[in-house]
């Protein structure tokens, strides 16, 4: 590894405090013009569904698709149903590795 | 500071804290896989875990670290963490309202927002339930610094992640995030944009992009303004099971 690790979590650190609290310090005590609670109450299932789409098909900045695809839909498709986020989780790390291990 | 809105609801804390287990054991075997993963990619195991304690953002840990790892720079590290934590912008421009005190007290308690508390403590209304968030964010970074601690520790026994499955953690987790809010019959159209705004930016944007670019499709919901209450449970069908 070319960085010193020591630096990147200083950095890591700092950009994530500084755009958690920006949005607290900038907008604190007065409601939300109403308008825009529309967009708060889509935010959540936009920003969702974005980070799965990009956790299983984009690695290293590539469009690829393998065994955690079929994982991930089964954990979804157990939630759909009511089951618990470990046993989502749980079910599609095991039936990942299970693909992985047969082919 | 004083007056009831500054101090803590103590059951909705609590709530907050038993809502937040499932997530946090969840994110435990997703820090286990960081833990082992940066001690994989060179990091000394103290690093690894100063980085869950202090940055305790997992998409962002991720990146950084993956890009350090295939021989990226510094900034380039940094940038794809900040692009990855900047969907915290939107989230805490929303949760700013709910938040009571000074800046700076506020700028604070912002730092208690991840993905599972933040969509759990939405309230139909557009307003936060600030008690509730801190007490399922506080279990969470339990179990994120200790799984970060066992996966560095046990890297070696554990070597390759992926032959485990773990790499489907992540996108798990926030799959049944997602299964919640669709249950609950919201934002089905916004989500399906979403994905396909994200899907279209993979192979052309740097990590990051995509997911941040994918939340200005929520702005489709600008004119529609609040809507009703689907009932007086301020968490109404927001919170998974």
């Amino acid at each position: 590894m070319s960085v010193d690790p020591w630096a990147l979590i200083a950095l890591c650190a700092l950009v994530t405090v500084a755009i958690k609290a920006a949005g607290p310090v900038a907008l604190g005590g007065r409601p939300l013009p109403r308008r825009l609670t529309g967009v708060i109450v889509l935010l959540a299932p936009t920003l969702l569904a974005a980070l799965v789409v990009t956790g299983v098909a984009g690695r290293e900045g590539e469009l690829q698709v393998g065994a955690e695809a079929v994982g991930v839909a089964a954990g979804g498709a157990i939630a759909w149903r009511g089951g618990s986020i470990l046993v989502c989780v749980v079910v599609a790390a095991v039936l990942t590795a299970a693909l992985r291990a047969l082919s | 500071m004083s007056g009831a809105r500054a101090g803590i609801d103590r059951p909705a804390f609590r709530r907050g804290l038993r809502a937040g287990i499932p997530f946090a054991l969840a994110g435990g075997l997703l820090s286990l896989s960081f833990g082992a993963l940066a001690v994989d990619s060179g990091f000394p195991v103290a690093a690894a875990i100063a980085m869950s304690a202090v940055v305790f953002a997992g998409s962002a840990q991720f990146a950084a670290v993956s890009i350090a790892a295939s021989g990226g720079g510094l900034g380039a590290a940094t940038v794809a963490a900040a692009l990855m934590n900047s969907r915290f912008l939107p989230m805490g421009i929303a949760l700013g309202p709910s938040l009571p005190g000074g800046p700076v007290r506020r700028g604070v308690e912002g730092q208690a927002v991840v993905d599972a508390s933040w969509a759990m403590a939405a309230r139909p209304d557009g307003s936060f339930d600030r008690s509730f968030l801190l007490g399922s964010t506080a279990v969470q970074y339990v179990t994120w610094v200790a799984g970060t601690v066992a996966g560095a520790i046990g890297a070696d026994a554990i070597g390759d992640l992926d032959r485990f499955g773990l790499d489907a953690v992540y996108p798990t987790f926030f799959l049944v995030l997602l299964v919640a809010e669709l249950r609950a019959g919201r934002g089905r159209g916004a989500a399906a944009g979403g994905a396909l705004v994200a899907l279209a930016l993979i192979p052309l944007a740097p990590p990051g992009v995509p997911v941040l670019a994918a939340s200005l499709v929520a702005l489709a919901g600008v004119r529609r303004g609040a809507r009703p209450a689907a009932g007086t449970d301020p968490h109404g069908g927001g919170r998974p099971r």
